[in-house]
Formats: structure tokens, C-alpha cells, sequence
């Protein structure tokens, strides 16, 4: 016997899916908008975009996610994109970016002034946001900073089993590995590569934060890291993250003086004008207001970066990690020489 | 007698059968091509030359990449073969406290992440974490003095991706338990088999359909894997793609690599396939009597209570309990208004998307029974592929022909009209559901036809003999047969929408957020504690059906 039963549960579960999706998110606006693109993720953007938006009235619509992925869709976009800008984290996507003709140049008085030209594409197709240094921190007490002098000793066999350092899928190591390329060559660099891979205290695993926890639980002596993730353990309330953070410090490595003193390996979060943006004053306005003293402090606060523009005033934090000389590579080889380190890490082993 | 049905089937004219006979196919065919269109752009790449770039992966990582995907696939196996088919045993045919209790609750742990159950369990047992660190406060040990096992390793991916893969399996073959007839059990039991012999002997191979079913669906997630192996520092597949895309700069030889992934998919495919050609079991009782389940005591209870328990602990009330102490210290500065909005978006996704890939599902399952030529047959494979391919390749793959037909159009409307319509499908929720039915209709389709497999063909027979027209057989016959596995395609693939992450990330529209995406920013960020709302809500919204959905399982077993 078969009763018939009907299936309210199926019927009743609303479709409202279709129903968003048919809605259309890019509604001819009256009010002006500006469109962007952005790798950093929302967090760490949208205060500022909202007191742009405060004081310009411009309207900046957000979406966030991979550069690399952001810009396929950049791509596959074509001219009707509806971005107008696109922001990253690194200089090589920037530069991928701009040899795709996915960006245009752009002329700004105020992003010259502020923003030096290092920092800058040489054709003004992007302008540096802010910079991310990736110097050595060692746990005071194990290790004696006068041992230390730049990345290229770190291979020394002194340090086999003291040193933590992530992934070589990550791209920060990509692009120092990049950086070492530059100054060194590939032969030299890869021998370095294996000198490290030698070294390392564990297999790679976890993100910077990782590297740092584990030094400071005395796996390693060495961790390589970026300076705002050993800034934002510091800031935090959780003794997780603080506790770790106050056993490291940071030792600028390639300072003048040892070895070639190139400096240190920096990189720069940046922005560029999309080639298919049909607001492209409003999008250079916005990068305007991004290297605006007011929103360079603020990196630096919130953000534990560091500023692009000089003469802004940094957080106690980085203030007390003192001034260092940052390598003046020019940013577009770091994306360059990228795939070139990735084939060399892949060959040495680094995991 | 509830079945009244005129003594009489009317003969449909023969034009419009004909009709029938070439809509089925035709409906069929164009569907699984659309859906196989992203991956079909992707694996198109394999014609594009990448280079010199692969001999440098086979001499370097591509050994690994095999390697690793094998082992985590054969270890996600073990663990979801054990917890997720002993627990389904234990649920449905025995008694033991707690059973009712367990019978939803084991299917918590698929409202969890599997990224976010690794940073979870990272965080607790790492190194630094507090376990650790208190055994070395208590003992005064350092590095090395000790050993502890690596969470971050293969096995541990391993065993991350099994805690929240593994109510895959379970659902499957609880339903498979239940909906077996208690007349062969008993026959079983009668000739003097005990239980665990009618388990191995009986029950397992009439379930193992549900039970491979269950199990590629799983070892498919794992093969899509990214944010744990990325996280826990295993090359597999799937992060050798993005380091070929990314890192090398090479999204040829990645495509290609994505191409040789789905020769993975195509294998377990085939082994389920073989499976299940291997076992055409049908019931052959409509007496499903409520089950006598075997009355477990003292050791055995408490044996069946720890295996059941084991799972949920591990997979659902340690890392919610984490996420929750995490979310405290967070709390007032992260669940603002904006998290209703999160919530909701994710949930009306996730309920469209489960809603849609359902009816897609039944639409395929049926073209397929009723008509199984063999480009059907191929056309129902080919649409569920999706399912094992990394979701920012299927995101990548679902963006390039919907900018190229918005493009054309515009390009068009220029040309003739001189307007520009820009991006009418790109950057909107549509391209979002559509890379979501990609990717999870394997699902749905796989629940569904796993449910219709267990209606014998000679049922349909009979209610037409009966003269009840195509349309009754399946309101009357199919659709109470069917209800359970229809639900739980429902929770399936909402469940999955609920979490998924990279495609929703890289085609959602403007200003557009979901609960998955603001988590993964935070933990990404490596600020665990501060993406530990999102998180839980995650599983908190997921909750609600998950509980819903599973009463409704167990009663339409006890309906029939």
C-alpha cells in the first residue's frame, strides 16, 4: 500500500537564489561611484574606503580576492570591466597587470610628490601603497644578533635545524627568493636555497604568524617573517599571539656594511587604474586620498606597514624596530624573476 | 487503499510520444554540456603548448603531487569507510543510549569547514598551541625532548578532511540500512548468522552502492581540497595547480595539470560505476516493518556510545567549542548588523543553489532511467565532474565564456544599435549559482540516482500494468520511495554551498559577502580568533537544516 503524501518540504523550500540572482548588482547610480578590485582583503581596506567615501561622496564598490584570480577576471573581462581600480599586495601582480594592457598610465601631481619613485611603475601605470619588509627575527636570549648579517649567510651550516620559514608555494618567499636572484644570480641563489632547506627546523608549514610561534616555542631560533604579522601579534589582546610575539626580535639583514648592503628585501602593496575603467578621475582620486598622509598613518597603525610616503609618523611599534635601509631593487623584477624562483625552490627541495 | 487509479491508461498519441522520446535526450544532453562547459574550457587548454614547464615539474614536484593525493584519498578512505559506515550500522540497527541523539548529531560535523577545522585543531595542538605547551610547562621538557604527533602532515590532512567527510558515507548508507528489506536480515538472522555476520555477509553488500556513493563524494572533496593541504604544507594536486597558475605564471600547464586530475575523478567514477554494475540490487519487499534494533548492553553499549561519540567530539563539539571560546574574546567588536546580512546571503545561495542542482539532478537521473543510450549516459558523467575540480578553476572556467558571450552580445549591440549593454551575466549571481551547479551537481545526481537504483525497474512495470500513467508512477510509486534521497541531496548540496569559498570569491558581484568568504579572510589573515564568528555561524546556520533534514529522513523510513 502506497499512500500518497505530498512533499511540502520540497515545495516550501523558497528558490530565492533565483530571485537574487536576478537582480543586477551595477544599477545605473546617480551618485558617483568608483569600482575596485582589491587583493587586500576587506578588512584591511574598507575604513579607509569608507572615509573616502565620506569625504569625496564617491561611492567605492568592493570586491576582494586572489590578485592572480582578480585578475583573470580582469582579463576575461575585457574593456567592460567594471573596474576602475585594482589594488594588491605585491608589485609582480601589479606588473603582470600592466603587461597584460589591463592598466593605463596615470598622471597625478600628488601621487609623485608623496610616493618616491622606486616605489612607482617607471610608465605611472601604479604607484606603491604601502610596504611590507620581510627582515629575519631571532629569539632574544638564543640567538646573539652580532651572528647575524644578511639572508645569504643564513645558509651557513651553523644554522642546520634553527631556522623556520614557510611554504615556497607562498609569495612573499617567492619574492624574496626573486630578490636574492637579482642580487646574486640563479646559481648562487639555488645553492642558497638548498643551504636553507638544510636549515630548516621542520618542514615548511603554516603562515608567517606560524614561523614566529614556533621560534618562540623554542622549535627553531630563526623565523622569517613580515613585520605587520609580528606587529599584529604584538597589538593583540590574546596572550596566544602576544606572549610568542615579545620573545622575538627583528634584525634588518643586507644593511650597508654587510655584504653587498643592498638592503632589505621589501615589497609593496599597490594600485593601478584598470585600462577599462569609465571613471578614471575618480579612480585616481581614490588613489590620491590612499597615499594622503592621514591614510598612510593608518597603514601603519592598523596595518603595521609601512608607509610609502616620507615624513609620515609610524606607530610606536615600528618606530621601536628603529629606521633600516630597504633593498632599492627595482619592484618590477620581483615579478619577473618570480617563476624563475619558484623552478629554483622547486629544485632545492624547499617544500 | 490510498492508489485509485482509472482501470483504463490512456494511449498517448503517437506524435507526442515521439515528442517525449527526443525532449528527454535532447533536455538531457544540452544540460550536462552547459554544465560541462567550465570544465571543458578548462581541460581545452590542454591544447595550448605550456612550455618547458613540465619536464621541470616531473623532474621536480609532480612525483609528489601524485604521491600525496593518493595517500590523503586512501587515508580519507579508511577513515570515512570505518566512522562513517560503523556509525550508520550502529544508528539504524541497534540500541544503545544516545542513538536517538546520534542518529542527527553524527551529521554535524559537515556544517564544518575543512580549512577551518585545520586552523582549529592547528591552533589547539601545534607546537605553540596549548596543549603543548602545557605538557612542556608540566614536565619541563623543550623542543625534542618529547614527541607528539604532527597535526600538520598527511596524515593529519588526512584526518581533518575524514572528521568532516565522513557524514558523506554515513548518510548514504543510513539511508541504504534503513531502506533495506528487514525480510532479508531476518532470513539472515533465521539461518543463524549473527549480527556481525548479517553486517559483513548481508547488510554491507546490499548497502555498498549507498556506501561507494558516499565515499567518492568524499574522496571527490578531498581530490578539491585546497585550503588544508595548503595550510598543513602538503603538495598535492590541487596546490601544485595553483603554484603552476600562480607562481610559474603558467595557467596553461595548470589547466593541464587540472586535466589530469580529472583522470583521478575518472577513475573513481568508474570504480562507482563498477560497483554498482558489480550489485543491481532492488529491494524485493515493500514489508519494512519498523526494525527491531539489536538491544546492546553494559561493554557493547558503551562500545557503540564511544564509537559514536568519537566522531562528533573530533569533528564537531572540540572545534565549535574552540571557535566559540575564540569567538568570546571577539565577540563585541565582530558581530555587528552587517554579519544578518552575511548570514542571509549565504543562506539564500545555498538554499537556490540546493533547490536548482536538485531539480537539475532528478531531471538528469530520470533522462538517464528512462532513456540510457549511451550519449545520455556519457552526458549525465560529463556533468558531474565539477565536483573534484579545485572551485577557483571551475570559477575560472565558468568566467571565461559568460565575459565572451557578454562581450559578443555587447560587441553586437554596438555594432547594430550603437548601445552598450556591458556585462549583463559576468560579476552577477548567476555566474555564482551556475559555477555552484557546476561544481555540485555531482551531488545531488549521485544521491538521486543512487535512490532511483533502488527502484526496480519491474515497480514502474507493475503501476503502468495497473494503468497508472508515467506521471503517476511518479507522484505514487517513485516520489515516497524517493523522498529520502531527495532530502538529502537537498542538505547536501546546501551544505556544500554554505562553505564553498573560491568560486564565490572570485565571481560574486560588488559589495557582496558571505559567511565562508569573511571567514576565510580573517583565518587567512592568520587572525583565527577574530574569524571565529563567521565560522561558527557557518556551522550554525548549517545546523538548522542539517537537524531538520535528518528527522525528516528517519520519518519518511517510517512512512513507507
Amino acid at each position: 500500500m502506497i499512500p500518497f503524501r505530498h512533499h511540502s518540504l520540497l515545495a516550501g523550500l523558497p528558490l530565492l537564489g533565483l530571485v537574487l540572482a536576478l537582480g543586477t548588482p551595477s544599477a545605473l547610480a546617480e551618485t558617483e561611484e568608483v569600482n575596485l578590485y582589491s587583493a587586500r582583503k576587506e578588512a584591511l581596506i574598507k575604513p579607509l574606503l569608507e572615509r573616502f567615501t565620506e569625504e569625496t561622496g564617491i561611492e567605492v564598490n568592493l570586491v576582494t580576492g586572489k590578485a592572480d584570480a582578480l585578475l583573470q577576471r580582469l582579463k576575461n573581462e575585457g574593456r567592460n570591466s567594471p573596474a576602475d581600480v585594482l589594488l594588491t599586495v605585491d608589485a609582480g601582480n601589479l606588473h603582470r597587470a600592466k603587461a597584460a594592457g589591463l592598466t593605463r598610465a596615470f598622471e597625478s601631481e600628488t601621487v609623485a610628490e608623496a610616493v618616491p619613485e622606486t616605489y612607482r611603475d617607471p610608465e605611472g601605470h601604479w604607484t606603491g601603497l604601502s610596504l611590507r619588509a620581510r627582515p629575519i627575527l631571532y629569539v632574544k636570549g638564543e640567538v646573539d644578533p652580532s651572528e647575524l648579517s644578511t639572508y645569504e649567510a643564513l645558509a651557513d651550516p651553523k644554522w642546520k635545524g634553527r631556522i623556520c620559514i614557510r611554504s615556497s608555494s607562498n609569495v612573499y618567499n617567492q619574492s624574496l627568493v626573486a630578490s636574492l636572484i637579482a642580487a646574486d644570480g640563479t646559481e648562487t641563489t639555488e645553492e642558497w636555497a638548498e643551504g636553507i632547506v638544510a636549515n630548516m627546523a621542520r618542514p615548511p608549514k603554516g603562515g608567517d604568524r606560524d614561523q614566529i610561534k614556533a621560534a618562540a616555542a623554542g622549535q627553531c631560533d630563526i623565523a622569517i617573517a613580515n613585520t605587520y604579522y609580528l606587529a599584529g601579534m604584538l597589538k593583540s589582546d590574546d596572550p596566544g599571539e602576544k606572549e610568542p610575539a615579545e620573545k622575538v626580535a627583528i634584525f634588518w639583514p643586507n644593511q650597508p656594511g654587510s655584504g653587498d648592503g643592498r638592503g632589505t628585501h621589501v615589497n609593496v602593496s599597490g594600485a593601478a587604474v584598470t585600462a577599462a575603467s569609465e571613471n578614471p578621475d575618480a579612480a585616481v582620486e581614490l588613489i590620491e586620498f590612499l597615499v594622503s598622509p592621514e591614510s598612510q598613518a593608518w597603514y601603519a597603525e592598523v596595518n603595521g606597514e609601512y608607509p610609502v610616503r616620507e615624513g609620515v609618523e609610524i606607530s610606536p611599534v615600528l618606530a621601536e624596530w628603529g629606521e633600516f635601509k630597504a633593498d632599492d631593487l627595482d619592484l618590477v623584477k620581483l615579478g619577473e624573476l618570480n617563476a624563475a624562483a619558484v623552478k629554483l625552490m622547486d629544485r632545492a627541495g624547499w617544500k | 487503499m490510498a492508489v485509485s487509479a482509472p482501470a483504463v491508461a490512456r494511449h498517448d498519441p503517437v506524435d507526442r510520444r515521439r515528442f517525449g522520446q527526443h525532449l528527454w535526450p535532447t533536455l538531457v544532453i544540452t544540460i550536462a554540456l552547459l554544465l560541462a562547459l567550465p570544465v571543458a574550457v578548462v581541460v581545452g587548454f590542454v591544447f595550448v603548448p605550456a612550455g618547458e614547464v613540465w619536464q621541470h615539474l616531473v623532474e621536480t614536484v609532480l612525483p609528489d603531487y601524485v604521491s600525496n593525493s593518493l595517500l590523503l584519498m586512501l587515508g580519507v578512505a579508511l577513515g570515512t569507510l570505518i566512522g562513517g559506515v560503523g556509525t550508520a550500522w550502529l544508528t539504524s540497527m541497534c540500541r544503545f543510549p544516545g542513538r536517538a541523539l546520534f542518529e542527527w548529531a553524527l551529521l554535524l560535523p559537515m556544517a564544518m569547514p575543512a580549512y577551518i577545522i585545520a586552523y582549529t585543531y592547528t591552533g589547539m595542538l601545534d607546537f605553540a598551541g596549548p596543549v603543548q605547551t602545557l605538557i612542556r610547562d608540566l614536565t619541563g621538557w623543550g623542543w625534542g625532548d618529547y614527541w607528539f604527533p604532527q597535526i600538520r602532515s598527511l596524515p593529519g590532512a588526512a584526518l581533518m578532511l575524514s572528521l568532516v567527510l565522513y557524514p558523506y558515507v554515513y548518510l548514504l548508507a543510513r539511508a541504504a540500512f534503513l531502506s533495506q528489506s528487514l525480510c532479508v536480515l531476518d532470513v539472515s538472522r533465521t539461518l543463524g548468522n549473527g549480527p556481525w555476520r548479517t553486517f559483513f555477509t548481508v547488510a554491507l553488500p546490499l548497502a555498498r552502492p549507498a556506501i561507494v556513493a558516499g565515499l567518492s563524494l568524499a574522496l571527490m572533496e578531498t581530490l578539491a581540497d585546497y585550503g588544508t593541504v595548503q595550510y598543513f604544507g602538503v603538495p598535492t594536486f590541487t596546490t601544485g595547480i595553483f603554484r603552476t597558475w600562480f607562481g610559474l605564471g603558467n595557467p596553461a600547464a595548470a589547466a593541464q595539470l587540472s586535466a589530469l586530475l580529472l583522470a583521478f575523478v575518472f577513475a573513481l567514477i568508474l570504480l562507482e560505476r563498477w560497483s554498482r554494475g558489480q550489485a543491481r540490487y532492488h529491494s524485493t519487499s515493500q514489508r519494512q516493518q519498523s526494525i527491531r534494533r539489536l538491544h546492546l548492553r553494559g561493554g557493547q553499549a558503551a562500545a557503540a556510545f564511544g564509537f559514536c561519540a568519537l566522531p562528533l567530539t573530533l569533528g564537531f563539539l572540540l572545534p565549535a567549542g574552540q571557535l566559540a571560546a575564540w569567538s568570546l574574546t571577539v565577540a563585541d567588536q565582530r558581530l555587528d548588523a552587517e554579519f544578518a546580512t552575511l548570514a542571509l546571503n549565504s543562506l539564500a545561495l545555498a538554499a537556490g543553489a540546493a533547490v536548482l542542482a536538485l531539480a537539475l539532478a532528478l531531471l538528469l537521473g530520470y533522462g538517464h532511467r528512462l532513456r540510457p543510450t549511451k550519449p545520455v549516459q556519457a552526458a549525465v558523467r560529463v556533468a558531474g565532474l565539477g565536483y573534484a575540480v579545485p572551485g577557483t578553476v571551475i570559477a575560472v572556467g565558468v568566467m571565461i565564456p559568460f565575459a565572451w558571450l557578454d562581450n559578443s552580445v555587447d560587441a553586437w549591440m554596438r555594432a547594430t544599435f550603437g548601445i552598450s549593454t556591458g556585462l549583463l551575466l559576468s560579476g552577477t549571481l548567476v555566474a555564482v549559482i551556475f559555477a555552484y551547479l557546476v561544481r555540485f551537481l555531482a551531488v545531488s545526481l549521485q544521491t538521486v540516482e543512487s535512490g532511483l537504483g533502488k527502484i526496480r525497474p519491474s515497480m514502474d512495470e507493475a503501476g503502468r500494468a495497473m494503468g497508472l500513467r508515467p506521471r503517476q508512477v511518479l507522484g505514487r510509486i517513485h516520489m515516497p520511495m524517493l523522498q529520502g534521497s531527495l532530502l538529502t541531496a537537498l542538505l547536501l548540496v546546501f551544505v556544500d554551498v554554505l562553505k564553498e569559498l573560491p568560486a564565490t570569491l572570485i565571481l560574486r558581484p560588488f559589495n557582496f559577502n558571505t559567511l565562508a568568504v569573511r571567514a576565510y579572510e580573517l583565518a587567512s589573515d592568520e587572525r583565527l580568533a577574530d574569524s571565529a564568528p563567521a565560522a561558527l555561524t557557518i556551522v550554525a546556520a548549517g545546523l538548522i537544516p542539517v537537524i531538520i533534514l535528518s528527522r525528516s529522513i528517519t520519518r519518511s523510513r517510517a512512512s513507507l
